[in-house]
């Protein structure tokens, strides 16, 4: 992360550095499987693929903008109130946020209910904000940003998938598994619609990440 | 009064906020190495949510709610404020973690010692801001309820991570699968653990 921090001379807006910023939040720096970050608001959404899908893009969008504000004016904020200055920036986000998704989506915005404005706590942001945009510039920590809220989303909705499949026999509110198999005695699984099996879930695909790269296991 | 003691025991073990809603997982995986410094987060986090939820409860109720500010004005009886609410709780949840801190800093430095490092934390701990928007959502009627709720969340917050704290001490010795180590083992060990506290589901006292 440092290299971002001492280049000088100007880079084009995509370059491979800065390419590699959107890239690496999907594998080795992923936020929720190798930074353990924004667990919190997001498993309780992937019930279903749609929400999920909705709570990622909402959640994109958050940290890469309070990413980009946060690195625009970051050298005129105090350094002891900063926490409460990025939970303004973020908190204004949100309600941005959360007023749109009620007003197009309304029956989404419904389903997740608190979980909306839980992205205020949702540690991705302030990991994102104290980790990366208050050291850098304004362009990388909005790349960052994306990078960060995509390598989220693509775990919520990798988990929603596998939850929605298996739960309730349904890709995206359609109904995929043929009625042959029900008649021939195949019972949708009700323990992937509850929450402990998000956890699982999640607990799994940790497991194969790990087990594909063994640099990310812990020693101890 | 049963009303409230039945709310108290669905907060902590049907409603808990780690096994049912997943909030404060991010401190929740943080910090659950060692039993002590759990349960010292764990005191932290109840404390903060019995102070703050009522006084979001009093906001929410006085100010930001349809017609909330008749009381000021009667022209203020059609002002809708409850989109600024997010902003509002932050808010108060940042200023009294800080007021908190300042205070079990003066009055109690033994405690002060012993919480120190996790107060500050606390202020972006889902948790907290998930009981005061489950608050408003659920339209609890009195302060009575709101703190009951809020307590009894807290006590299952601590109780869930006092429990994983226990388990991952034990399970340091076992044989655990390498990719698994750490944080899938924690993942996987909620996930059985919140199977356990399925089976509170439907208790009515």
């Amino acid at each position: 992360m440092s290299d971002v921090k001492v280049k000088k001379e100007k880079d084009p807006w995509f370059s491979p550095k800065n390419l590699s910023l959107l890239k690496k939040p999907f594998n080795i720096e992923n936020p929720v499987t190798v930074q353990v970050l924004g667990i919190c608001s997001a498993l309780a959404v992937t019930v279903q693929m749609k929400p999920a899908i909705v709570m990622a893009l909402s959640v994109t969008i958050v940290t890469a903008f309070s990413n980009l504000i946060i690195a625009l004016i970051r050298d005129s904020i105090p350094s002891r109130i900063r926490i409460i200055v990025q939970l303004v920036v973020v908190a204004a986000l949100v309600i941005i946020v959360d007023q749109i998704l009620k007003a197009y989506v309304y029956d989404v915005s419904k389903k997740l209910s608190v979980f909306v404005g839980l992205i205020i706590t949702n540690c991705i942001l302030m990991g994102r904000l104290e980790a990366f945009a208050m050291a850098n510039k304004p362009w990388p920590s909005f790349i960052d940003g994306i990078g960060n809220g995509l390598g989220y989303g693509i775990i919520l909705v990798t988990v929603a998938f596998f939850r929605e499949l298996l739960g309730s026999g349904k890709f995206y509110g359609m109904k995929v598994i043929p009625d042959a198999f029900y008649k021939a005695g195949y019972v949708d699984n009700g323990l992937m619609i509850l929450p402990p099996m998000a956890l699982m879930t999640i607990g799994i695909i940790i497991w194969i990440q790990r087990w594909k790269k063994p640099e990310l296991q812990e020693k101890n | 009064m049963d009303n409230l003691f039945n709310l108290f025991v669905r907060s902590i073990f049907i409603d808990n906020m780690i096994f049912a809603y997943f909030l404060g997982m991010c401190s929740y995986l943080a910090v659950s190495k060692t039993v002590k410094t759990s349960l010292g987060l764990g005191v932290a986090v109840t404390f903060v949510l019995l102070i703050t939820a009522p006084v979001n409860w009093l906001v929410d109720t006085y100010m930001l709610k349809a017609g909330a500010l008749s009381w000021l004005s009667p022209q203020l009886a059609d002002l809708d404020l409850s989109y600024l609410s997010f902003l509002i709780f932050i808010a108060v949840i940042a200023a009294m973690v800080q007021l908190v801190e300042m205070v079990v800093e003066k009055f109690s430095p033994s405690l002060y010692n012993a919480l120190g490092i996790f107060l500050p934390l606390i202020a972006v701990n889902c948790a907290i801001l998930g009981v005061a928007l489950f608050v408003q959502e659920r339209e609890y009627e009195t302060i009575g309820e709101v703190t009951v709720y809020a307590v009894g969340s807290g006590i299952g917050w601590l109780l869930a991570i006092v429990s994983l704290a226990a388990i991952r001490e034990k399970i340091r010795y076992s044989a655990v699968p390498k990719p698994l180590k750490g944080l899938g083992i924690a993942f996987i060990l909620t996930g059985l653990m919140a199977i356990a506290f399925m089976s509170f589901m439907g208790i009515k006292i």
